[in-house]
């Protein structure tokens, strides 16, 4: 493929960001208040011990097998693929996880390292509640104290994760700033931090915020891409022609993403929550209608208005509520080497009741928006071609919200 | 280049043997008219410098107090041209009293930094404080702004340990900013022999100003503060002030006016006295 693209802008290899500053690119960074600088890069320098600590390494192994559940099965979906009539399409089960997603995956990986430092406190920022989950679970193991930030509406409309963490022992504090969402809840976790900064350790649920946490998390994701990579090989011989997950901050994408992303037959699409529609305003998709901008500690595309104010986004999924994307998946995109479609609301519930009807799982509506994008894309494909889509979550915790908008009472 | 505003303020203030007084208020807060006859009041009330916060629907660093200061600045309308604007009118009636934006990155970030410079130096604006810009990012706005012949403060911390030091100042200028707790503005106030200790280490280290800020919030804390730093922050008490008159009364903006004038009169009041007090003892 001829490329108008600067050959220094172009790596040689799309996995070896960020810079040792964080950079994936221009985006990225370290863009916080002076007293978490210190901890920001303390935090840097226990991870890059740790990463390169063969201990750690299979400690960390061996809680992905025993507690999460790992490897979490790559399962074809013979039903959908028949009905879709086009590519076969697999499903990469992280919805299996223990707790119901693919957010322990990381959580395991960052209390791991709090423990390592002598941290004594957790907090954590939760937008549909999964990483909060996650978060007290892994904080109820390991015996720390726990808190987690989670917007006023968001714990309206994911009550029953809400009493998960409490029944977990964590403290749920509710953030009224704002647009009482996921950012929101960002913005309070940080201020806690700034507060407690010394024995407090943020375990941050994306792939977001400031280096090194964008990578870190990347790392412990990427378990995800590197299975689906060995079982598609043992299943189907090569690998597949396209990936396909759904991105908020993006973690369970480039979870995915991460480990393909020098394997040019792969094509890789990142589907972005669109809302009632992106023309409408009412949508969380950042790349897609988003600038580049600085929150949380990075620079990536941002839902913002011409006053770099932050604009309140909206979709129906509150995983995906957030109005910005990882920093790697804007470079990734500014590259061309990751596809950035959406999916709305709308197309998000079809898929919920398809895959439930289907295929027997009921997933979580984040990875709805996801499967919203195989339906469009599998029947364009031929039979020997090869999705494989990232069912990150159960949708449990979703039915609420789903009946809500099929008039069904609970 | 010539001494800024800041730098010949901070030398005067030297030759009268006293600390300054530094008054916060976020841009636009609680409409855009109201805040312009604040702001050209301030000096006449004892302001020695003056801070502008510049208004931002995501202040991490900030409490809840300037956190609604921001919402209602922005639901008054307040945009960053429009600030440039107000200093610009400012300017035109005070040709002396040192001027301050403080807030974070991505308005300006959206602005466009290189017009933004060029915009705030000819409205008048004598330094920047970016508090989600640190040292590790100097080249986004911190280098252009010193070429410029902006001062760039920073903030030290608590955590800036004496590894770190060097970093905070490696760039600063104009003065440093302690911020006298660990956290958010306007929550505890600070314990005056820690903040004594904080401001002596660097001195140590540095031969910019001091002016210590967070928490900061009666004329007797901020004397505490005037004699052991070379300047005194008051923001949330004052961002207080505002808020408690749009919310418990009608009063029209001129009662609103005068009460903040008021208030920084009774904090200029006690700055200039600190020093010639005696120090009383402890309870």
């Amino acid at each position: 493929m001829a490329t108008a693209l600067d050959p220094q802008q172009r790596p040689n290899s799309y996995r070896t960001g960020p810079d040792e500053h964080g950079h994936f690119g221009n985006h990225g960074g370290r863009f916080v208040a002076e007293t978490l600088m210190p901890n920001i890069l303390e935090l840097e320098a226990a991870y890059n011990e740790a990463k390169t600590d063969p201990a750690f390494q299979a400690e960390l192994e061996s809680w992905f097998k025993d507690y999460v559940g790992r490897p979490s099965p790559l399962y074809l979906a013979q039903r959908l693929t028949d009905h879709l009539g086009g590519a076969r399409v697999y499903f990469k089960r992280d919805e299996l996880n223990h707790t119901g997603a693919h957010k322990i995956n990381n959580c395991v990986g960052q209390i791991l390292l709090a423990t390592r430092m002598g941290k004594k406190r957790i907090i954590a920022e939760t937008g549909a509640g999964q990483h909060g989950v996650a978060t007290a679970t892994v904080a109820a193991r390991f015996g720390l104290e726990c808190v987690i930030y989670m917007g006023e509406r968001d714990i309206e409309r994911q009550q029953p994760n809400v009493f998960r963490m409490r029944l977990l022992g964590a403290e749920v504090r509710p953030v009224k700033s704002g647009s009482r969402t996921l950012k929101d809840a960002m913005n309070e976790a940080l201020r806690d931090w700034v507060t407690n900064v010394r024995d407090t350790f943020y375990i941050i649920g994306s792939v977001a915020g400031p280096h090194p946490y964008p990578a870190m998390v990347r790392d412990f994701q990427s378990i995800i891409g590197t299975e689906a990579r060995a079982q598609i090989q043992a299943k189907e011989g090569r690998l597949p022609d396209l990936l396909v997950a759904a991105v908020g901050g993006g973690s369970n994408a480039m979870g995915l993403f991460h480990p393909f992303l020098d394997d040019p037959e792969v094509g890789i699409v990142a589907v972005e929550a669109a809302g009632d529609g992106v023309e409408t305003g009412r949508h969380a998709a950042a790349m897609t209608a988003g600038q580049p901008g600085v929150l949380h500690g990075m620079r990536s595309y941002l839902m913002q208005d011409n006053d770099g104010q932050i604009i309140e986004p909206h979709s129906i999924s509150a995983g995906l509520d957030y109005p910005g994307i990882g920093p790697e998946h804007s470079w990734l995109k500014d590259l061309g080497r990751i596809e950035v479609a959406v999916a709305t609301d709308a197309e998000a519930l079809e898929a919920f009741a398809l895959c439930s009807k289907l295929e027997g799982i009921l997933p979580a509506l984040e990875p709805c928006h996801a499967l919203a994008e195989v339906e469009k894309r599998a029947p364009t494909m031929r039979p020997d071609q090869i999705i494989i889509m990232n069912l990150c979550g159960r949708g449990d915790k979703d039915i609420y919200t789903v009946a809500e908008h099929m008039g069904v009472r609970l | 280049m010539s001494p800024t505003r800041i730098e010949r303020r901070f030398a005067d203030l030297q030759k009268e043997g006293r600390a300054g007084l530094i008054t916060f208020i976020c841009g636009g807060d609680p409409n855009p008219q109201a805040f312009q006859a604040i702001l050209a009041g301030l000096p006449a009330a004892g302001a020695d410098l003056i801070e502008i916060g510049m208004p931002f629907s995501d202040p991490m660093a900030d409490g809840p107090t300037i956190q609604a200061g921001n919402l209602r600045a922005l639901a008054a309308g307040m945009t960053l041209a429009r600030l440039l604007t107000q200093v610009t009118a400012f300017r035109e009636k005070d040709r002396t009293t040192p001027l301050v934006l403080m807030g974070y990155y991505n308005p300006i970030h959206r602005y466009g930094p290189a017009r933004f410079l060029d915009d705030a130096l000819s409205a008048g604006v004598d330094g920047l404080i970016i508090v989600d810009l640190p040292p590790e990012e100097d080249e986004e706005l911190c280098l252009p702004a010193l070429e410029k012949g902006l001062n760039f403060i920073r903030l030290a911390t608590p955590t800036t340990d004496a590894a770190r030091l060097p970093a905070v100042l490696g760039n600063t200028s104009g003065f440093i900013y302690y911020v006298s707790i660990t956290g958010i503005t306007g929550a505890a106030s600070p314990v005056a022999d820690a903040v004594g200790d904080a401001v002596a280490h660097l001195r140590r280290h540095t031969d910019l100003p001091v002016a210590v800020g967070f928490g900061i919030r009666t004329p007797e804390q901020a004397a505490g503060i005037a004699r052991i730093a070379d300047a005194a922050v008051v923001g949330s008490a004052l961002v207080e002030e505002i808020a408690s008159r749009v919310e418990t009364s009608k009063a029209d903006s001129a009662e609103l006016i005068g009460a903040v004038h008021a208030r920084v009169r009774g904090l200029a009041a006690a700055v200039r006295a600190a020093r010639k007090d005696p120090v009383e003892p402890g309870p």
